[in-house]
């Protein structure tokens, strides 16, 4: 049994990057409308910040902190994008119509608001949660 | 639906109802006694038809079943379906009624054997008087296939099921011959209907297709009814229980290709090849089978053999007779039609004895438990009855008279003999062959019929050699078919007349249409006069007596023929290599090899791309429209060319993972020249995921067997890989230089105003073509759950491998 490491740097950085990484890629998502970046992206982004948690600290700890379950989170993305498609429907468009309009908001003064980012909501909560999945089955694997 | 229609599908019909009457009352009553009443009716009901049709009319009568294909079930009824149908439904009550008494009701499961035999009898009811070629071949598969299921009736023995496979390969095969040939005749006249092909033989004649419809035509004929060298799988069929074989491989299935050739005379006749094919492949066949009948021990092989070589003798006088279309008028044509009508004549006749023949060697089976002439002998004080008619059976097989066999073979010679006397067909010489080979064919016929008449029935009995102890006579109800097709025999002989005048002259008129029916040829004399006929007979009677008496000594001859070379062994062989070398071809190519697979699609790929290329002279580059290649291009290029190439020489499979994620990081920047930002970012963390995982799989590879080594060089892989490379450079190349629509970039262009985005690529992804994105997602999803059940579900089973 090897004595376990002390990682007091590697657990203080990781908490300051976890920070700026999440803005980041809510960055990168907010911005997917006008400017590089998107649902996708965002989504591997963030799921590469909660791959650094889990490199630094164990499963289990991550698993209590963050307690999602990320199979379903995948699922659920895949459900949003479907029902902002039928969203349309109700107002009789085709399947997937997006809508957008400006609307006068009281803090944020006059905002662009879109159909269209909850369909990307959708898109990262799939990303996500499949990279989560993926990464967490093979790694909790014993071969 | 008529009445008439009602009575062909009346077997069908009564089929669906055996089980339920075998369910009820089968420990009672014999299931039989219900199926009777079918041929029965149908017997009676065709009986009053005689009158109108021998008066020359013909009943015609249609039933829509696919209307708008021209495919309906059109009855036809003239001379020669009549014939047919009697001769089907009334051995058809006979042969009920034996079985009957042979099929015991505790053992055998009556209901299938009586379902298969009503659906047989239908089958070849509609096929005789069908108009429509198309139903006639659907009749046709079905004689076929209820054929199939009779023969392999006592399914759990060995041989029975291989007799019906070899009786279905064979049938089956030309029987799509046949269709093609249908089909054939259908377009050259534009009609499903067998009366108007007749009517435009004309255009047939003239066709290009008149040749290839006659041969397929003629391929599904002969292997129907067993012509040489298609009749092997008639003594094989053997098999079937004996009321099965005494009424579809004598009587009615192996007339059926007899009954086309006959139907399809007024079209093909006349023509050189058909005179020569049919009359031809006829005296083979006579010949072949009565030869081979003298050397069979088993009863019912010889009578298989018998019936090869008797179909053979209808067949070649049909083919005789087609002569009779070539001349069309006149005396000559009567002289033909003679032969044509000797051919109805000896088709009834055969019917009838063959039939009674059949059912005396079931009788012997049933009553001594072998059919061996080896072990049988002396019956004759036994089973009077039973002998009396074998006696009258296989006389008038052989040609003697008072039996109606006499008669027909009479007939049988002077058709031969005017076949030696046609000059119109070519190879004039030839022609004498017909009546020598008639002759020694007819020796070998009377021997045969001796030794089924004297070997089971004189001599001395061997009480010992037999399986069952008490023999006896059989029971009355099993004697009363045969002996009333034996009393059919002499009644024939001495009233042919009323045969003739009310049977087969209709069906004479059907096959060689505007034949003069008055004409004094066409009456059957028992006596007429010495004629060289009559001298035929006299010497196949002295020849053929001196020959039986002496069989020991010269029958070695025949059993020098080796086995090896016979058709039989042919056929088994055939099957056997082309299932051996198809086997071996699969293997061949179907290696297991995922190297040789991808070998396979490549070359493929390349051949019919660059094929294609050359073939469609498309080879032209257009290199106006190309952009300035800039140095930062030449360069990035240049370094993924050298990491492209360290993957492929690399010993290392580090190094070679390493310059994977070296050109995917490449392909970043390229990305970045080319000013897509979102393609750069997303392929900058998917490239770095897929390098993980790469090292993850690297590093769970076993231990065992882990070397470190070079690629093995093989040539066809480099050839292969430069030919796929080369092709798809070319088409790149090729398709840039060829814009042949204007592209629709500016409809995105409006991002903006359409979908409030000002990132064309997120608008197209999540607005313009989201669907394609929904779909990706789900893709992403369905990865992930693969992963994750590939890894946590495995079955309980591979934990044991493990340990």
């Amino acid at each position: 049994m090897k004595p376990k490491p002390n990682d007091v740097i590697l657990h203080t950085v990781t908490k300051l990057a976890a920070v700026i990484i999440f803005t980041f890629s809510i960055d990168l998502f907010w911005a997917g409308h006008h400017f590089p970046g998107g649902g996708f992206i965002g989504g591997l982004t963030t799921a590469a910040g909660i791959v650094l948690l889990y490199l630094s600290f164990d499963i289990e700890r991550i698993q209590t902190n963050l307690p999602i379950d990320y199979k379903k989170m995948a699922a659920l993305g895949v459900l949003i994008s479907v029902a902002t498609g039928m969203g349309g429907m109700i107002y009789g468009d085709n399947f997937l119509e997006q809508a957008f309009g400006y609307f006068d908001l009281p803090v944020f003064g006059e905002t662009e608001l879109a159909t269209a980012v909850l369909f990307d909501i959708g898109v990262a909560f799939a990303v996500i949660g499949t990279a989560i999945t993926i990464i967490t089955s093979i790694s909790e694997d014993e071969l | 639906m008529s009445f008439m229609h009602f009575i062909i599908l009346l077997p069908f019909i009564a089929a669906l109802f055996v089980p339920f009457i075998y369910k009820k009352w089968n420990t009672s009553l014999h299931t039989g006694w219900f199926v009777i009443i079918v041929p029965l009716f149908i017997f009676i009901n065709l009986l009053l038809q005689i009158p109108a049709i021998s008066n020359g009319e013909t009943i015609s009568i249609s039933l829509e079943w696919i209307p708008s294909l021209g495919i309906n079930f059109d009855i036809y009824l003239d001379g020669l379906a009549l014939m047919f149908a009697l001769i089907i439904s009334g051995i058809g009550a006979l042969v009920v009624l034996y079985s009957i008494f042979y099929m015991a009701k505790e053992r055998e499961a009556l209901h299938n054997f009586y379902i298969y035999l009503l659906m047989f009898m239908g089958a070849m009811l509609g096929l005789v008087s069908s108009d429509n070629v198309l139903v006639l071949y659907t009749l046709w598969e079905l004689t076929s296939v209820s054929s199939f299921l009779l023969i392999a009736y006592w399914y759990e023995r060995k041989r029975s099921r291989s007799g019906a496979l070899k009786a279905m390969i064979i049938t089956v095969f030309g029987g799509l011959a046949m269709l093609a040939g249908l089909i054939m005749l259908a377009m050259i006249t534009d009609t499903y209907s067998i009366r108007e092909m007749v009517a435009n033989v004309d255009l047939i004649i003239e066709s290009s297709l008149f040749l290839p419809a006659m041969l397929l035509i003629l391929l599904g004929a002969f292997t129907k009814s067993a012509q040489f060298p298609f009749s092997i799988w008639l003594p094989d069929a053997m098999e079937a229980p004996t009321p099965v074989s005494a009424y579809l491989h004598s009587a009615t299935m192996v007339k059926a290709g007899i009954y086309l050739i006959a139907r399809m005379t007024p079209i093909f006749g006349g023509n050189e090849s058909w005179f020569w094919l049919v009359g031809g492949i006829g005296v083979i066949t006579l010949i072949y089978g009565s030869v081979r009948a003298v050397r069979q021990t088993d009863l019912k092989a010889l009578l298989a053999y018998s019936t090869i070589s008797q179909l053979g003798l209808i067949m070649s006088l049909l083919g005789v007779g087609s002569a009779a279309l070539y001349f069309n008028i006149g005396n000559a044509q009567e002289i033909y039609a003679f032969a044509v009508f000797a051919a109805l004549f000896h088709l009834f006749n055969h019917s009838t004895f063959k039939g009674a023949l059949f059912m005396v060697v079931g009788i012997i089976d049933h009553e001594t438990g072998t059919r061996d002439i080896r072990r049988l002998g002396g019956l004759m004080s036994i089973m009077p009855v039973t002998f009396t008619i074998a006696l009258i059976g296989s006389l008038s097989m052989a040609g003697l008279p008072p039996f109606n066999g006499f008669l027909s073979k009479e007939m049988f010679f002077t058709g031969m003999l005017r076949a030696s006397e046609v000059t119109v067909f070519g190879l004039d010489g030839f022609t004498i062959l017909f009546p020598i080979i008639a002759w020694v064919a007819s020796v070998f016929t009377f021997i045969y019929c001796m030794i089924l008449l004297v070997k089971p029935f004189l001599g001395k009995l061997h009480r010992e050699k037999l399986p069952k102890d008490n023999v006896h006579e059989a029971p009355f109800g099993m004697l009363v078919p045969p002996a009333i097709l034996g009393s059919l025999v002499i009644l024939i002989f001495f009233f042919p007349n009323v045969l003739a005048n009310y049977i087969l002259k209709p069906a004479l008129v059907s096959v060689v249409p505007n034949v003069s029916m008055d004409s004094k040829l066409f009456e059957i004399k028992a006596w007429h006069g010495l004629g060289t006929e009559l001298w035929m007979t006299i010497g196949v009677i002295i020849i053929g007596l001196l020959l039986f008496v002496s069989i020991k000594k010269w029958n070695i001859v025949l059993r020098v023929y080796p086995e090896k070379l016979s058709l039989n062994q042919l056929y088994n062989t055939g099957i056997e290599s082309m299932e051996k070398r198809s086997e071996s071809f699969t293997n061949r190519y179907m290696t297991g090899n995922i190297r040789h697979y991808l070998l396979y699609i490549f070359v493929f790929i390349t051949v019919i791309m660059i094929g294609s290329l050359i073939g469609l002279e498309a080879l032209s580059f257009n290199l106006s429209s190309q952009e300035e290649i800039s140095v930062y291009d030449i360069g990035i290029l240049v370094a993924m060319v050298a990491a492209a190439m360290t993957t492929l020489l690399t010993k290392n499979r580090i190094t070679a993972i390493v310059s994977l994620g070296a050109v995917g990081y490449l392909m970043v920047m390229l990305f970045v020249i080319f000013r897509a930002p979102d393609l750069a970012l997303t392929q900058m963390v998917v490239e770095t995921v897929t390098t993980v995982l790469f090292l993850l799989c690297f590093y769970h590879l076993p231990k065992l067997g882990k070397r470190l080594e070079k690629m093995k060089f093989k040539v066809t892989n480099l050839i292969m890989s430069i030919g796929v490379g080369l092709t798809v450079t070319l088409m790149t190349l090729i398709a840039t230089g060829h814009k042949i629509s204007v592209p629709i970039t500016d409809f995105f262009e409006n991002a903006y105003e359409l979908a409030g985005a000002k990132n064309i690529v997120n608008a197209i992804l999540v607005d313009f073509r989201g669907f394609d994105t929904m779909l990706e997602i789900a893709v992403l999803l369905i990865a992930g759950l693969g992963v994750y059940t590939l890894i946590k579900l495995r079955p309980k089973g591979s934990e044991n491998d493990e340990a």
